[in-house]
């Protein structure tokens, strides 16, 4: 392994903020307590999550009691889309499979891809920025929809979707379907608080902006209804049971509030870092695609395409050279697949297979883009050779 | 050097890397995602590639995961179900052995500075010279340089088979010496991409249209029966094609799918003297015509006195048996030894 390593994958994890590790590590150790019990450990417990809980709640724009802690993004956007169409289901017991219809644009995360393909869900067309094409989206919609689940911000060429007008067409097509957005990869970079307001449901996972692991949560707006989909105790107002995982939510609480505190500044220094990577390989490499437009891109996205080289060859070769960077998404045994974001944005998969993704965030550095600038044109040259 | 050792998952990879690595080589391993559908070999499944990935570990190399499925769809699957549709018999492995393992592997491995590929089969490539030479495996019985007998000069100068010279169970003590997790895995059987279950039929039906036809028996002419699917018949074959006048068994003696005719006659009738090739490659040298060689005709089978007659162009000849043989069916490799070296293969037209 080469000795210093340029960490451009921030985008599938970022390091963990060290206020998030200080705020976690009593919970760790001393301060164990489970905070549904009624004894003064346990209260510890139930403060810690309180503060967690409203600390969470203003970094997303929502009351606290419209918080639910969940085990990451993943798990956030299956309980907003299945919670929510079962739900209705049931509220429409009366008629059996009347629940309605879920829906999503064909470049959103697996996350929420696979949670409504599961449900029989409708996909919607998305444009050549991997943005929801509004007007298919109205023509998709109905009285009978129940979920519609937008990104905000695009997990692998980082284009940002005017939720304010996707919101318009769903509150107008659809005036009784509860709108989602997995905002996973906004949070580090964009004021979800005020992007996703048109929402009734907002996911979030505390890896991507400084926090553990396994750990996220969901906003569910006062008066959307919602069907837990884990059972048991009851914890988080019987909208997710489980023992609540303390240190992980009180490490993201902390994550949040330090990357809402220095979100503009970082927003201005990673987009220059990026414009400098993004420009320095367009420049250094003939033929070099960017996907995407960029001002319609959170800061810290660098996605690129290399006519005729293989990104699987490429992120290998890169890797040998310390430069950490990923293309598509990897499945279960590890391989990579075509990515569907690339083809849903209308790129064959032959171009798609040429991609790669450079994602910056809060502790990229210069030095990351001078190691960046000096070996992916070397190893692109080698390749297409 | 630089090697590259594709890692299965199974015990044969998993040694080989270990070898390398004894030898002091600079190592790392990649696991092909080759077959995405269902399989009960597991070849490709999550669960060997966290063996590679876990045996890597335990040498202390690094593991990529390569993922060739678009290539292995279109150069072996696509391959299997077209030479199925005009009545052969092909060797999938060999193809998968020409056009992914030996070819694109080969040319990824190089453009990520690896100069040798390494794979567990049990095979011995020997340098004399300039020149490379093909033998079989040191332990006979799990010989497999008949799928290797495609390869030429180009491809054997970037490769090594580590166990060529080890017997199975010396593969497999070396594994349980290191501790390997592999060392008691299973060998793989037949056809990564065909399950038991589902078998060979299925997997046709499911890509392509199966068309039921008559047998035909060759001296009589007569029609004598029906099978369900022309495609389905393999020359040689016995089985389902019921007995002939005193009992006699059936065997298949032609496939036709285009007059859906499947020819039936005696064991007899399967003999022949001769069998012709195509795609012919060799080794080293091309053996000038006339030069006795051996000839195996299927994956296990035995190699028997032949000699190559007449080459017409492209890569045809006709290899004379020695000795009367049943025939080969169309699609199969046949491969070509001097003692046990390969001198080269082809495939069997007629």
């Amino acid at each position: 392994m080469p000795e210093t390593i340029a960490y451009l994958d921030h985008a599938a994890t970022t390091p963990m903020r060290p206020e998030a590790v200080a705020a976690m590590l009593g919970f760790l150790t001393e301060r164990y307590g489970n905070p549904s019990g009624s004894h003064s450990i346990a209260r510890q417990a139930r403060l810690a999550l309180d503060e967690a809980r409203e600390v969470v709640a203003t970094a997303l724009g929502a009351q606290p009691g419209e918080v639910v802690f969940t085990a990451g993004g993943t798990e956030a956007d299956n309980l907003a889309i299945t919670g929510v169409h079962a739900a209705r289901e049931g509220a429409r017991r009366s008629h059996p499979g009347q629940g309605g219809t879920v829906v999503c644009p064909a470049a959103e995360h697996h996350a929420v891809l696979r949670t409504c393909a599961a449900l029989g869900g409708r996909l919607v067309p998305a444009l050549p920025d991997a943005t929801v094409d509004l007007d298919a989206l109205a023509d998709t919609l109905g009285p009978q929809t129940s979920v519609v689940s937008v990104m905000l911000a695009n997990n692998e060429v980082g284009t940002v979707t005017p939720l304010a007008e996707v919101a318009a067409v769903v509150r107008q097509q659809a005036p009784d379907a509860a709108l989602h957005t997995d905002a996973v990869q906004a949070f580090p970079w964009l004021d979800v608080a005020s992007l996703a307001a048109p929402a009734d449901l907002v996911a979030v996972s505390a890896h991507k902006f400084g926090g553990p692991k396994g750990v996220g949560a969901l906003v569910v707006r006062a008066g959307t209804s919602i069907a837990p989909i884990i059972h048991g105790g009851g914890q988080e107002r019987d909208r997710r049971s489980g023992t609540h995982n303390i240190a992980g939510i009180v490490g993201m609480a902390a994550a949040m509030r330090a990357t809402v505190a220095t979100r503009d500044a970082t927003v201005q220094r990673v987009a220059a870092l990026r414009d400098r990577l993004a420009d320095g390989l367009l420049a250094a490499v003939p033929g070099a695609v960017e996907t995407g437009p960029r001002r319609s891109k959170v800061a810290g996205n660098c996605h690129l395409r290399f006519p005729g080289v293989e990104s699987e060859a490429l992120v290998v070769l890169l890797d040998q050279e310390g430069v950490c960077a990923s293309a598509g998404s990897a499945c279960a045994s590890g391989a990579m697949e075509p990515s569907h974001v690339l083809m849903a944005m209308g790129l064959p998969v032959t171009e798609a297979n040429t991609s790669l993704r450079l994602s910056l965030g809060a502790t990229s550095s210069d030095d990351d883009v001078d190691r960046a600038l000096d070996v992916v044109p070397k190893a692109v040259a080698h390749l297409a050779g | 050097m630089r090697v590259l050792v594709a890692m299965s998952g199974g015990v044969d990879s998993s040694v080989a890397a270990a070898l390398l690595v004894e030898a002091g080589h600079q190592v790392t391993g990649a696991t092909l995602k080759l077959w995405g559908g269902t399989s009960d070999t597991g070849c490709c499944s999550v669960a060997d590639v966290e063996d590679a990935r876990r045996v890597a570990a335990q040498l202390g190399i690094t593991h990529h995961v390569f993922n060739f499925s678009t290539d292995f769809q279109a150069q072996v699957v696509d391959h299997y179900v077209a030479a199925h549709a005009a009545g052969h018999t092909p060797n999938p492995c060999i193809e998968c052995n020409r056009r992914v393992k030996f070819d694109r592997l080969l040319v990824r491995a190089a453009k990520l500075g690896f100069s040798t590929v390494a794979t567990g089969h049990h095979a011995r490539s020997i340098r004399g010279g300039d020149t490379w030479r093909l033998r079989r495996g040191a332990d006979r019985a799990k010989d497999q340089s008949y799928v290797l007998s495609m390869l030429g000069q180009g491809e054997l100068a970037h490769c090594l088979f580590p166990v060529g010279e080890l017997t199975k169970p010396e593969v497999r003590a070396r594994a349980r010496a290191l501790g390997l997790r592999t060392a008691a895995k299973p060998d793989s059987q037949d056809t990564c991409f065909i399950t038991s279950t589902g078998g060979r039929a299925r997997f046709l039906a499911e890509r392509m249209e199966l068309h039921p036809g008559r047998m035909v028996e060759a001296a009589s002419g007569k029609v004598v029966g029906r099978v369900a699917a022309v495609e389905m018949v393999t020359v040689g074959q016995r089985r389902g094609l019921g007995s002939g006048p005193g009992g006699r068994r059936r065997y298949a003696l032609a496939v036709d799918p285009a007059s859906a005719t499947v020819t039936v006659g005696q064991a007899s009738e399967l003999v022949v003297d001769h069998v012709e090739v195509d795609r012919l490659t060799w080794v080293g040298q091309p053996v000038p015509w006339g030069v006795p060689v051996l000839a195996q005709c299927s994956a296990h089978g035995q190699a028997v006195p032949a000699v190559l007659q007449g080459a017409g162009a492209c890569g045809r000849a006709v290899l004379a048996f020695a000795e009367p043989q049943r025939r080969v069916a169309p699609g199969q490799t046949v491969a070509l030894y001097d003692g046990d070296c390969v001198l080269g293969a082809g495939v069997a037209t007629r």
